[in-house]
């Protein structure tokens, strides 16, 4: 036992020393680290997007967010209209080596639909899948649906024979009390591979020198840094200890872009962030809800200076926004974006009307570590319906906290932000968002509000194989949304990366999803 | 002295029980560890089917006795938010939080006992209120306020150590150092410095108590008189005498130190149990949360035995003492 | 121990109870005047460190409390803070603005309106958080002490359990939990009041175990037993021989937990577990403040901070000074 100890003590020295630290190793500094190895085991965008530098898909977005082969080269639907039919790709093989066939497919589909899978929800309309032949699968799904494929950009293929292995054909089910391997190891096609991983400190991946497709990239890999604090991020940007952070803050921009070792990209998010109320009887506070009258939500709308917001909390670098969705999210039309006029007496005259009572007391929930700035534009909004007499509560707490509260009704006027990914179309607002609730739909519905008229433009457009029609059923739902002010938009929030002069590229995306596989270094 | 042994350590594991139980009522009321590990697009049937699974339907004592049995294997279940085994996680984190501690509580050792015996042996001098005012300074500063302004002024404007993390780490077995690399130990700097100035403080106060003690007893008064040099005096005589109190505050201290290296290690990043701690606090992560005050906790109390033990063996009157206390007004 | 509640006690005559009294009245006078006449007041006088920490104090206090008459903002009035007013920096700065002394933060709060509101709110949580934890600690001290047994037993083990939790931990733990059980309508109102139970809990067990050993002491003397053969109310007479006994520890103590109580409170709102950012403490100014320290806008977080380290040191140093002027053996 004891010698045991030691031969992996030194053979740990030994690896240490062999790891010369390469000259082309990109530091990412992360306001987070990744919740698992696992994929399928842990329901979150940024370990999705992480770990796709290990894991491919079927089909992925190239750098102009549209859909291209991966994994598969080509694909059809057939008579029936609800199977999908994939001819993969020869000759790619995972990085342990072993040849990548349709069985990996079948097993890693079965693997997410998996009822332990967090990620299940990611796949609605799959029913089931099968091998035709080696390089051939067939994916049967529960009838016409037109975005399985925006919907597998974010499955990632596993290796069925390293599962069955390692006893990992199943996610890591937390409730059994049992770790998965997946959590710990890595075995995918991609262009990186894992080298080692201690959560919450670093994350190491090097460059995968098998991989299938021509690298665009120069790296000889990457590390992830977690580095939660925001300041403490932008004093290691600035000493060179990261070398590239996927969230500066907004305020910090300036003295970023003037020190000469840093240069920031920017953008606009296609996160829409949007102010959501409660359709129920009564407030959390017990008074009668006057949330129902549109009268009252349009009266709120105009209340809210939304231009000081976009100069003083985001520092003019929010887009700000009439309509749900962000302009190039299919579905998205320009008459949607129309803004409100702030007009705060017309907003206090509109509420007396309404009957609302003078100094009317309810919760505004907001989120602390979540979207950009969102504390101190909650503290601006609730400042702004305080002065046309109103009386909000802010109650700003951790997503874990608020959540909850959330989904059981608990919760009066929220913030949300909505990206529409994986799916980048309008659709998936509107299914979760503002469909009623009910079964797969209108999981996000915190408000509990019912637009008949509504659902079934939805539930059209859900079923709807032509591309066209189902944009323009999809326009007039979220026209609906803007006429009734279901929601009230604020803003796509922006969103800014830092890289320091060692890098020379560094391929900005409107989803803030960092692909280092096209990212370049001195 | 065998009746006091088992008294004692009867009472450590009632004490253990206790926190247990309160640790556990704590977290089986807060949050909901549900919508933590659930997709954002789950449905509410998913949620209900994951919550039964947990186990969070149970009753009340069902839930207690599994945490209760559970605790006492070490078992503390698999982490919400790592999806790990928690006491691997927490064993993983366990020597960068022991380093920081280890470190600090060095660093306010050697810097403390000589301030200490400084201001105690050159009482009234201007050096010495200037010493005993910056003490006071010291335990003013709150500990997050010091490691901010050290990595304004040290990583930011000067440049010359890590603003955050551990450094390049070497592994000994399921130990982890930093101390074996050049960039382990230069991370090591601001943080320990940061953790160690209320310590030294308290390290300079006692110690200044205690030779102001000692200097009165005769035996100094006697050796002075005698006319050994009062350097050496000092130094070896009364110094040796006011070390026994300082060595036991100082291992009496640990616990709270790696208790309170968590606001520490927040500010720096440190990837060691407190930030895992104070992260299990958002996400509620209830497994670590647990298990970490019964961690913190079970090093408090093996302390305190270990300290009271001993000192009943060395002191056989503090036994009587002890047993008088329980028994007299019964 | 029954005897001390006796029943007995009833028949007592008015005249017996008078009596008592009497004859304590003038010891606790000259144990007062003895005080003002004491080595203490004169040992402040030749203390130039006590008499300006004393000083600052008092300014801070004062202004703190006269805060909502002379600050030129309500900082927890929402409807009173305007956007266009943020970030203006120092007045001495070319871009400061009159009345924004030391410049306004990135929700147009001025910062000196904040800082003393904030000021406010932490020297009300320290100042409360000691007087409950004394109260407590008091109390159950002397039941302990006095009446043992069982009772001595379950006060002295949950001091155990309480003293085997770090003290910071306990306060994270309490106000963490509280937060995430209350309705926001009460979160903010008792945001405050949770701190103060979150600092005190943990800080009563050190004066109960003072009073505690005072009381065993005490319980045992002479007097007592006598006092119980006649039948008069023994406690009673034990509060006036106990409580001045252990008043020097527990003042000193009391004084220099005021002050940690001040850095806790600090602490916990920096952490995010304390309190709110609409009635922002001065914690809650130097964690929001934190955020901007690389953005130039370096006034959000040094005021405040510079205030809560005047705040807790002018209070450390009139304890480190008591603690001095108060123990025989230092003079």
């Amino acid at each position: 036992m004891k010698l045991r100890k030691i031969l992996l003590a030194s053979a740990a020295l030994a690896t240490l020393a062999g790891a010369a630290p390469a000259d082309s190793v990109l530091k990412w500094g992360a306001n987070r680290d990744i919740g698992s190895l696992d994929p399928y085991s842990y329901g979150d965008s940024f370990t999705i997007n992480v770990l796709n530098h290990v894991y491919e898909g079927l089909v992925r977005y190239n750098k102009d967010l549209k859909i291209e082969p991966a994994l598969a080269e080509s694909w059809e639907i057939l008579d029936d209209q609800v199977t999908w039919r994939f001819k993969l790709r020869e000759g790619v093989t995972f990085h342990n080596g072993n040849p990548f066939t349709a069985a990996d497919v079948v097993a890693s589909l079965a693997r997410v639909s998996d009822d332990a899978s967090p990620l299940k929800g990611n796949l609605p309309a799959y029913v089931s899948s099968e091998a035709v032949d080696d390089l051939t699968v067939d994916i049967k799904l529960n009838g016409t649906y037109p975005l399985l494929l925006n919907d597998l950009t974010n499955i990632h293929i596993f290796d069925e024979e390293w599962m069955t292995e390692h006893d990992a054909l199943k996610p890591t089910d937390i409730g059994a009390g049992v770790e998965g391997y997946a959590t710990y190891n890595a075995n995918g096609t991609g262009p990186f591979s894992v080298e080692s991983r201690q959560p919450d400190a670093k994350t190491v991946f090097v460059k995968n020198p098998e991989w299938w497709d021509t690298p665009q990239h120069n790296l000889d890999g990457f590390e992830l840094l977690p580095v939660t604090s925001a300041a403490t991020r932008v004093a290691a940007l600035l000493s060179g200890e990261i070398s590239f952070t996927n969230d500066a803050p907004v305020q910090d921009l300036p003295r970023l872009e003037a020190a000469p070792n840093v240069s920031v990209l920017e953008g606009v998010d296609l996160r829409t962030v949007m102010i959501g109320f409660p359709f129920r009887e009564t407030l959390t506070t017990s008074e009668a809800n006057p949330f129902t009258d549109v009268k009252v939500r349009e009266a709120l709308y105009k209340a809210i200076d939304l231009d000081l917001i976009h100069q003083k909390v985001m520092r003019g670098k929010s887009r700000i926004a009439g309509a749900t969705v962000a302009p190039p999210i299919p579905g998205y039309a320009p008459e949607l974006d129309e803004l409100p006029e702030f007009d705060p007496d017309a907003a206090r005259q509109m509420l007396s009307e309404a009957g609302v009572p003078e100094g009317l007391s309810f919760e505004f929930s907001c989120i602390s570590d979540g979207l950009v700035n969102e504390e101190q534009f909650c503290q601006a909004i609730a400042s702004m319906w305080s002065r046309v007499g109103l009386a909000p509560k802010l109650d700003v707490a951790p997503r874990a906290v608020q959540t909850p509260k959330r989904t059981s009704g608990n919760t009066d006027v929220y913030i949300l932000g909505w990206a529409t990914l994986p799916m980048l179309d309008a659709y998936s607002p509107l299914l979760q968002i503002f469909h009623t609730k009910e079964g797969n739909s209108g999981v996000f519905n915190w408000g509990g509000w019912s637009f008949p008229e509504l659902d079934k433009l939805i539930d059209a457009a859900g079923s709807e194989l032509d591309l066209e029609k189902r944009l323009a059923l999809e326009t007039e739902a979220l026209g609906i949304v803007k006429k009734e002010h279901i929601m009230l938009p604020l803003h796509q929030q922006p969103m800014a990366w830092a890289v320091t002069d060692e890098v020379s590229a560094m391929p900005l995306f409107p989803d803030n999803k960092p692909r280092l596989w096209f990212a370049t270094m001195k | 002295m065998l009746a006091f042994l088992i008294k004692r350590t009867a009472n450590a594991i009632f004490v253990m029980l206790a926190v247990a139980f309160l640790a556990f009522v704590i977290f089986r009321f807060f949050g909901d560890p549900v919508e933590m590990m659930v997709n954002e697009q789950a449905t509410q049937s998913d949620r209900a089917e994951l919550r039964e699974r947990l186990g969070l339907n149970d009753g009340f004592i069902t839930q207690y006795v599994r945490f209760v049995v559970n605790a006492a294997q070490m078992d503390f279940g698999i982490s919400y938010r790592n999806q790990q085994d928690v006491t691997v996680l927490i064993k993983d984190r366990f020597p960068a939080t022991f380093e920081l501690v280890l470190v600090a509580t060095v660093i306010s050792l050697v810097v403390g006992i000589p301030l200490g015996v400084v201001t105690a042996v050159h009482r009234n001098s201007a050096l010495a209120n200037v010493l005993q005012t910056g003490s006071i300074v010291g335990i003013s500063l709150p500990s997050f306020v010091v490691g901010i302004m050290l990595i304004l002024l040290f990583s930011v404007t000067l440049g010359w150590l890590p603003a955050f993390g551990r450094g390049e780490t070497v592994d000994i077995g399921w130990w982890s150092t930093g101390l074996l690399t050049p960039s382990g130990r230069q991370a090591l700097i601001l943080p320990s410095i940061s953790l160690s100035i209320f310590q030294i403080t308290m390290v300079m106060r006692l110690v200044r108590a205690e030779m102001l003690e000692t200097l009165r007893t005769d035996y100094v008064k006697f050796a002075r008189a005698r006319g050994v040099p009062r350097g050496r005096v000092h130094w070896r005589h009364a110094l040796r005498n006011c070390l026994m109190p300082v060595i036991t505050l100082t291992g009496m201290q640990i616990g709270n130190l790696i208790a309170f290296a968590l606001v520490t290690e927040t500010v720096f990043q440190w990837p060691g149990m407190g930030m895992l701690f104070i992260q299990a606090v958002t996400f509620v992560d209830i497994p670590v949360m647990a298990a970490y005050l019964m961690l913190v906790s079970l090093i408090f109390v093996v302390l305190n035995t270990v300290v009271d033990i001993t000192y009943a063996w060395v002191d056989p009157r503090l036994r009587d003492d002890t047993a008088r206390a329980g028994g007299a007004h019964g | 121990m029954a005897e001390a509640k006796d029943p007995m006690d009833k028949t007592l005559t008015p005249d017996m109870r008078t009596a008592t009294d009497a004859t304590l009245v003038p010891v606790r006078r000259s144990r007062l005047k003895r005080l003002r006449e004491s080595d203490l007041w004169f040992s402040f006088r030749s203390h130039p460190s006590a008499i300006f920490a004393a000083g600052l104090l008092t300014l801070i206090a004062l202004t703190a409390f006269l805060a909502p008459w002379i600050t030129p903002q309500n900082p927890y009035d929402l409807s009173s803070l305007e956007l266009w007013n943020s970030e203006i920096p120092p007045i001495w700065n070319a871009e400061g603005q009159w009345p924004y002394i030391l410049g306004t933060d990135t929700q147009g709060r001025d910062i000196l309106s904040a800082i003393l509101y904030g000021s406010r709110i932490s020297l009300v949580i320290g100042f409360a958080s000691v007087i409950l934890a004394l109260a407590v600690g008091l109390a159950l001290g002397l039941v302990a002490g006095f009446f043992g047994g069982w009772s001595d037993n379950v006060i002295m083990r949950i001091g155990d359990v309480l003293l085997s939790m770090p003290f910071i931990l306990i306060a994270i733990l309490i106000t963490a939990v509280a937060s995430a059980s209350l309705p926001t309508g009460l979160k903010d109102v008792l945001a405050a009041p949770i701190l103060i139970v979150a600092i005190a809990v943990p800080s009563w067990v050190q004066y109960a175990r003072t009073v505690r050993a005072s009381a065993m002491v005490e319980s045992r003397k002479e007097y007592v037993q006598a006092a119980r053969l006649i039948r008069v109310k023994a406690w009673r007479i034990m509060l006036h021989h106990i409580l001045p006994n252990c008043m020097t520890p527990i003042m000193v103590a009391a004084t220099l937990n005021f002050g940690l109580a001040i850095l806790s409170e600090a602490t916990l709102s920096f952490l995010g577990v304390g309190m709110p950012p609409d009635q922002p403490s001065l914690g809650t100014l130097i964690r929001i403040g934190n955020q901007y320290l690389f953005s130039g806008l370096w006034w959000i977080v040094v005021f405040p901070a510079i205030q809560l380290c005047l705040i807790v040191l002018s209070v450390n140093m009139i304890g480190d000074w008591l603690r001095d002027a108060l123990n025989p053996k230092l003079r």
